[in-house]
């Protein structure tokens, strides 16, 4: 325990880049993985598609059980044979924004599906447009939902950028397999503890966002 | 249908990749892992999985079903909170903070599976009973059943599928999670799949990829079946008129 | 028999729901507990099979204290029924209404038997038995409900609004066959509801609560006609006559031996034989042995014979009918008279609108039946 102080006492900038690094590739993967997992999820949520709903919740809940170090081997393959840098951030973001979509797609599929049939008719009867409804009765209705998968996502998401760290995309995976290989406990604290605590606090973090966003009349209990 | 036939195509290709690879002997400067050691490797992570989702349910299933009961109820908040962060801090991290605090081992490997796969079980134990329809309940206790009667003819067999659902979800996520067990000792598929990482072979990597892909699929097609033979007929069927 | 002898219950957060409540439902009446939401009529009945425990007083099943009984066993011997039926989806139909009688230990085929028996009672197809409640309709889960209920041939029935959660012409239907049923085995029931009008069809007896005090235990017509305060009068509504005509049977009301036209007289020979100064107009036609023929509307003829200007025959309605019925004929059909015929369709009386003002004027005056 002491030595893991004196470590971080000693390489504070080291330590900062591997969390700034972490977060920095979160934050991609996860914008990417939104805009595609939510724009997918309203696309298959239009009435009359659901066998189209099916196969690609499916398909993305086969994708899941591909570990993870497979998925991040296949792409530095393919982006090794197209000629791009096949080690680091590029596969890493790329695998993330697959391993992003489930949770993203399936509660937002879910959320959109479970609006109330009554509360769409009563927009088309005031004359609202397809659009109009989708962005001022469905979205709005769906938002906690959908947030409660983006939280999932996320909280996924921080644990196998920890895992990228082995094709040499950094993060605080670094210390955390340094340490696990060279039998150095105070690595594997600083990089196990400190991952730990930003999944806990994007996880609480998002939980307030979700209940602060529930429209109060929708508010369970 | 459709499910099983797309379900034993992805089976078909994994095999078929394991196969391949394995076959092929030598890549590049490496050779490639043989058939025994690709079924040693899956038998002892087959039985990390079956240990610690076995060491879950007994542990989470009571516990859940105990905090639905009366007096009780405010220990749901802490028990199932707990459990949730178990799987919100990443999976590398529960394992890997096993070294310094448990050391190097199977059993260390266990107790990180174990923490990271309650969640669904506890979770699932809880709302089973919690969604059954109070309405239920009531009519069970003024048509004069004891407790005992209620549980066991009513809410276990009516909880029962939920339970077994949130079964197999922590399995299919344990397989997942046991890959990285290798790097605390315990052994397992993560360690073929790891040595093609460090050696930047994707085609290791897949022969290790591949088989527990394959077991997380068949273990979960398994259990689905056990709990669609769970589900009470009453339960199954849609409403015919 | 039920007593309830000055029954209270205080909630832990001080809350009295029920307040000082005494009350004695006889073997074999339907009691109705009426009043409106949060007057503590619910929570009265779940003291009988305590669900709901007791704060003050004692509650009597047959002469026994209900806490001298084992608290399973009391309510093995009381059958309950909820608004929400609370079936259990896991089962069939069949186990769902033999549940009961298992716990009771009968035997497989006296419960199957029991189960058939039920189904019959309820109206429902035999080839129910062996559906799940998930496939069977709001209205026939309510049915099996109530067989359910019946399923050990309990004395004594506690029914929480069980026809509460269905659409309004299944209630009613499901209403009308209770009451037939409750005809044949006379149980003692204990009925909850905020419905006026089904505590008025369905009670032999009604206590009427408000604020967890019992207001007025009475029969259905004095609770109409006879209210103890501006609560109970209120609560019964300014309709409280349309309201009584269901409980006031046409026989109690006609005439029995009304002037009658045959239909071979001739038109002035009937004329002849009117009294003067009562401005008769319809006069009941009927044959050589007493059979009803239609009417005669003597102000609009003048000659002729009776059976000529025969008309409107199909304004009648039966001995056992009750006034509202007969009321309804009448102004649809826009008569002022209204034959009321035996089974052979024989006239037995004559009703007129008149009859029927003054049998709801005297009951509002005076709180006496016709």
């Amino acid at each position: 325990m002491f030595e893991t102080w004196e470590y971080l006492l000693r390489h504070p900038d080291v330590v900062t880049t591997w969390a700034v690094d972490h977060l920095i590739i979160i934050a991609f993967a996860i914008t990417i993985s939104s805009i595609i997992g939510i724009a997918v999820g309203i696309f298959i949520s239009v009435p009359g598609r659901e066998a189209l709903a099916d196969s690609v919740l499916y398909l993305a809940e086969i994708v899941m059980t591909i570990p993870s170090m497979a998925l991040f081997g296949l792409l530095m393959l393919i982006l090794g044979g197209l000629g791009l840098s096949s080690i680091g951030f590029l596969p890493a973001v790329i695998a993330l924004i697959v391993y992003g979509q489930l949770p993203i797609l399936r509660n937002t599929h879910i959320a959109i599906k479970s609006v109330d049939p009554h509360m769409i008719e009563a927009g088309r009867g005031m004359g609202m447009s397809p659009w109009q409804i989708l962005f001022k009765v469905e979205l709005p209705l769906s938002l906690p939902v959908i947030l409660a998968g983006l939280r999932n996502s996320i909280v996924l998401l921080i644990g196998i950028t920890a895992i990228a760290a082995l094709i040499g995309a950094g993060g605080l995976g670094v210390p955390i397999f340094r340490g696990l290989r060279n039998a150095r406990m105070d690595l594997i604290i600083i990089g196990g503890v400190t991952v730990s605590i930003f999944a806990l606090i994007i996880d609480g973090f998002m939980s307030l966002l979700e209940r602060w966003i529930t429209p109060r009349g929708l508010k369970q209990g | 249908m459709k499910r099983q036939v797309v379900l034993i195509t992805f089976l078909a290709i994994l095999l078929g990749i394991t196969v391949w690879v394995t076959g092929q002997g030598k890549i590049g400067i490496y050779s490639t892992f043989t058939w025994e050691q690709i079924l040693y490797c899956s038998w002892s992570h087959l039985k990390m999985v079956v240990v610690a989702v076995a060491i879950g349910t007994i542990i989470g299933v009571p516990l859940g079903v105990l905090v639905t009961r009366p007096g009780f109820t405010r220990l749901a908040i802490p028990v199932i909170g707990g459990a949730n962060i178990g799987q919100t801090i990443p999976s590398l991290a529960v394992i890997a903070i096993m070294a310094p605090l448990l050391g190097f081992g199977f059993n260390s490997a266990i107790v990180a599976l174990f923490i990271y796969g309650l969640l669904p079980i506890v979770r699932n134990s809880f709302t089973s009973i919690r969604n059954i329809d109070p309405a239920i309940i009531e009519a069970a206790k003024g048509m004069g059943m004891s407790r005992g009667q209620i549980a066991r003819r009513i809410e276990l067999p009516l909880a029962r599928p939920v339970i077994m659902t949130g079964i197999r979800v922590s399995t299919v996520i344990t397989v997942g999670t046991a890959e990285l067990a290798v790097l605390v000792g315990g052994a397992g598929l993560g360690k073929i799949t790891l040595t093609g990482v460090f050696a930047r072979e994707t085609l290791i990597i897949l022969q290790g990829a591949a088989p527990t892909a394959a077991m997380a699929i068949i273990l979960g097609f398994i259990l689905e079946t056990f709990e669609d033979w769970m589900t009470p007929r009453g339960l199954k069927i849609d409403k015919q008129k | 028999m039920i007593e309830l002898e000055h029954v209270s219950k205080v909630f832990a957060d001080g809350t009295k729901a029920v307040d000082d409540v005494s009350f004695i439902v006889q073997e074999g009446e339907l009691c109705v507990l009426l009043g409106p939401s949060g007057c503590g009529k619910t929570t009265t009945m779940k003291m009988i099979n305590r669900l709901v425990s007791l704060t003050e007083g004692r509650i009597l099943l047959n002469g026994t204290n209900v806490l001298d009984f084992e608290e399973t066993e009391l309510r093995k011997q009381i059958g309950y029924a909820i608004q929400e039926i609370g079936l259990f989806p896991h089962m069939t139909v069949g186990e769902n209404i033999e549940v009961v009688p298992e716990l009771r230990g009968w035997p497989k085929a006296k419960r199957r038997e029991r189960a058939a028996e039920l189904l019959q009672m309820v109206k429902l197809p035999a080839e129910f038995i062996d559906r799940y409640p998930k496939e069977l309709s709001g209205g026939q889960r309510q049915r099996v409900g109530v067989a359910r209920a019946l399923g050990a041939d309990p004395e004594v029935l506690l029914m929480d609004e069980p026809f509460g959660a269905i659409d309004p012409i299944t209630r009613v239907d499901l209403q009308n066959e209770f009451l037939r049923i409750q005809q044949d085995i006379r149980k003692t029931i204990v009925f909850v509801t905020h419905d006026i009008y089904e505590a008025i069809k369905m009670g032999d007896k009604i206590a009427l609560m408000n604020g967890g005090r019992l207001i007025q235990f009475d029969s259905p017509f004095n609770i109409l006609f006879q209210p103890q305060d501006s609560f109970v009068q209120d609560f019964v509504g300014r309709d409280r006559a349309l309201k009584g005509l269901q409980l006031i049977r046409v026989k109690e009301v006609m005439r029995c031996s009304p002037l009658t036209a045959r239909w071979d007289e001739s038109v002035e020979a009937l004329k002849g034989r009117l009294p003067n100064d009562e401005g008769i107009e319809e006069i009941p036609v009927v044959d050589d042995s007493g059979g009803f023929l239609g009417y005669i509307d003597i102000s609009l003829v003048q000659t002729g014979t009776v059976g000529e200007h025969l008309g409107h025959h199909q304004v009648k309605a039966s001995i056992d009918s009750v006034l509202d019925e007969a009321l309804s004929i009448m102004l649809s059909c826009e008569r002022k008279t209204l034959a009321i015929l035996d089974h052979d369709n024989r006239l037995k009386g004559l009703l007129s609108f008149g009859d029927i003002q003054r049998a709801l004027g005297e009951a509002d005056r005076s709180g006496a039946r016709p």
